[in-house]
């Protein structure tokens, strides 16, 4: 690798239930201007711009160029779009500038779940043959996920519990998140899911910007350099798939770097509880490392920019020195079908 | 601020799909109550069956009939169907492994209760009575507590395959403007137009979208704009629209309303579609009980000069 690059700010909206009085660029619009406000760049200073969000959520046609209003993008910059969470986009912005074209880069995200109904919509990106015109929503989907892992002796009700309560007392501490503290483990959604199992339903949006080599440093004290980052994807059929595994996420870290030397902290976008069991396991992590302070996306999940948002807390924690050596990880599709993972690490104090 | 607009938008589409060999001969054989699988290059066999190795992306063709008996793999209870499952009362989803096969397919299990239900269970398929090719053809499974069925050997085969299938969708909204569309459907509820202007360029924009395009800063300055304008550019629309009950020919227009940055586009008409011209000046006609106007109509001035709306064309 030629070009080193970073992580240089990152900011996010609250995220919460409804967000009626608010188009998608009026609620992106503040994140955008925190973090040219953290690094002191303009518009007009950033190299490329890259987003991620799908127009089904809220059922807003060519949202994601609507949402470029919210940029400056006219005259036209450079620019591109991902119909995937914001950290695919981060990932072709990050390769935009190894290719030397870019030496800045602004990534966003955003996702409106409120005006629809957000089980359902995630059924269109099912295989449209054989699985879509059956309706299976995602936490039914995820929860013959974490029934295999129960049968499979990997977890249990208490344990997927406890996952929950760990995650929203740690999003005590996070004002963005939505659920936080004492959160009921409630009745079941889609047995053996019960809605303490799942994730928020919710309205939100995330920006970061990325800066290459001298530049990072001179736009960040403590620049999250991005050490490796990769993503894979699972064989489309859930039958065919171990879904008490995740051999997609392993070989992802595995070409980020991240077995090669210990992490202190992990950023894992586990929507259920269940899947962090599968992401644990994946990546080795044992009971040293700190995972999700944020609370994860079971204290925050806006679609599409819930991924983002994983590297971004690991990226802000190294910023703060509060880690050392972050994973971030990011998922998309159905029981993990498609997972990224990033490895980002702060320069030796 | 005044009261946050919503309305009910139905997003629903059609989707006409057309099916390569594999999918073809499987949904067919649903259809014919036949249940196929396809080999894998290292002999596996993959229910339902897929036009590629999902390991060594080899196109895989190689049918092979599985039995309507199978194992349950893992199932989730679901108490509450949603619209477009495949049951209207409380069933499990479940993987289910069908005898003769090395993977699972996804369905629906009828069972009164999640009492009834454990991985490893035996289920047979329960048919739908009215079979088009489709996943749907099978209704769901049911238990079993019989010897696996015996799979006749069937070739894959059929007369009249079919060839595509059309699949149905429907997603339901409420939606929301969002502040500044709000602000202007409200103003044109009076009859009057209200604009945004940017305060970095100052340009006024209509309808306002709550952003400057070329600054990226939020608009909130409220301008009243018009209700005159001038045709900066137009066409002429000769092919009837589905549902729209506007004799044609009739002219299409991009109108630059006096004080507004940017031109919105409308319908002109009191005058002969062969006479709009650029520069016309027009002036918005109010039906009664409508939410905008219905279209605009000459006003008599005389034409605005080409410099005076060369940017905004």
């Amino acid at each position: 690798m030629t070009r080193e690059i970073a992580v240089v700010a990152f900011a996010q909206t609250d995220h919460r239930r409804t967000s009626d009085e608010l188009s998608e660029v009026e609620m992106l619009m503040p994140v955008l201007h925190a973090v040219l406000d953290q690094t002191g760049l303009k518009t007009a200073d950033i190299g490329f711009t890259c987003s991620g969000s799908s127009d089904y959520l809220a059922g807003r046609a060519f949202s994601f160029t609507l949402a470029l209003d919210g940029v400056g993008a006219w005259p036209p910059i450079s620019e591109s779009h991902v119909e995937m969470d914001g950290a695919w986009a981060l990932y072709e912005a990050w390769t935009k500038l190894l290719t030397g074209d870019a030496d800045t880069a602004l990534v966003y995200s955003y996702g409106k779940s409120s005006p629809g109904s957000v089980r359902d919509v995630l059924t269109r990106q099912l295989d449209p043959y054989y699985v879509a015109p059956l309706w299976p929503d995602s936490v039914a989907l995820a929860a013959l996920q974490a029934q295999a892992l129960i049968d499979a002796g990997d977890t249990d009700e208490p344990a997927l519990a406890a996952v929950a309560a760990r995650s929203r007392t740690d999003a005590t501490t996070n004002s963005h998140a939505q659920l936080r503290g004492s959160v009921p483990q409630g009745d079941y959604l889609v047995r053996p899911l019960r809605t303490g199992d799942c994730p928020p339903i919710g309205d939100g949006a995330a920006a970061v910007i990325l800066a290459a080599g001298e530049r990072a440093r001179d736009l960040c004290e403590r620049p999250a350099w991005i050490r490796g980052i990769d993503h894979r994807i699972e064989a489309h059929g859930l039958g065919v798939r171990d879904l008490t595994d995740s051999p997609s996420t392993r070989l992802a870290a595995e070409r980020a770097g991240a077995f090669e030397r210990p992490v202190d902290t992990a950023e894992l976008h586990a929507p259920f509880t269940s899947q962090e069991v599968v992401l644990r396991k994946a990546l080795r992590l044992d009971d040293s490392v700190r995972v999700n302070p944020s609370g994860g996306a079971l204290a925050a999940n806006p679609v599409m920019a819930a991924g983002l948002l994983r590297i971004g807390e690991a990226a802000a924690r190294i910023h703060r020195g509060e880690s050392d050596r972050a994973l971030a990880h990011a998922t998309s599709g159905p029981c993990l079908q498609q997972n990224l993972v990033a490895v980002l690490e702060g320069d030796p104090r | 601020m005044p009261q946050v607009l919503k309305a009910p938008l139905a997003v629903e589409f059609p989707f006409t799909r057309s099916l390569g060999p594999v999918q073809s001969a499987f949904l067919t054989g649903l259809r014919e109550r036949v249940l196929l699988g396809v080999k894998t290059v290292d002999g596996r066999v993959l229910v339902p069956p897929v036009e590629y190795d999902p390991v060594t992306a080899d196109e895989i063709r190689d049918l092979v009939e599985v039995a309507g008996t199978g194992t349950v793999t893992t199932w989730a209870w679901n108490h509450e169907p949603r619209r477009g499952q495949p049951l209207d009362t409380p069933f499990a989803w479940v993987l289910v492994r069908l005898d003769g096969a090395d993977t699972a397919l996804l369905h629906a299990l009828d069972v009164p209760g999640p009492d009834a239900v454990r991985t490893g269970m035996r289920v047979r398929v329960r048919w739908a009575e009215e079979r088009t090719g489709a996943i749907t053809d099978i209704a769901c499974f049911e238990p079993y507590d019989g010897e696996p069925e015996q799979p006749a050997g069937h070739s894959g085969e059929f007369e009249d395959a079919i060839t595509g299938i059309v699949a149905a969708a429907r997603l339901d909204y409420t939606y929301s403007p969002g502040r500044a569309q709000s602000a202007y459907i409200h103003a044109l509820s009076d009859r009057r137009m209200v604009g945004e202007r940017c305060p970095s360029c100052r340009k006024v924009y209509v309808p306002p979208r709550g952003a400057c395009p070329t600054c990226g800063v939020a608009t909130s300055e409220q301008v009243e704009v018009g209700p005159r304008g001038t045709v900066t550019t137009f066409c002429i629309v000769n092919i009837k629209a589905k549902n729209l009950d506007i004799e044609v020919p009739y002219v299409y227009a991009h109108i630059a309303l006096d004080g507004a940055d940017l031109a919105l586009h409308a319908r002109i008409g009191g005058i002969p579609y062969d006479q709009v011209r650029m520069g016309l000046r027009v002036e918005p006609v109010w039906t009664d009980g409508s939410r905008f106007p219905d279209h605009y109509r000459p006003t008599g001035e005389v034409d605005a000069e080409y410099d005076t709306y060369k940017e905004l064309l």
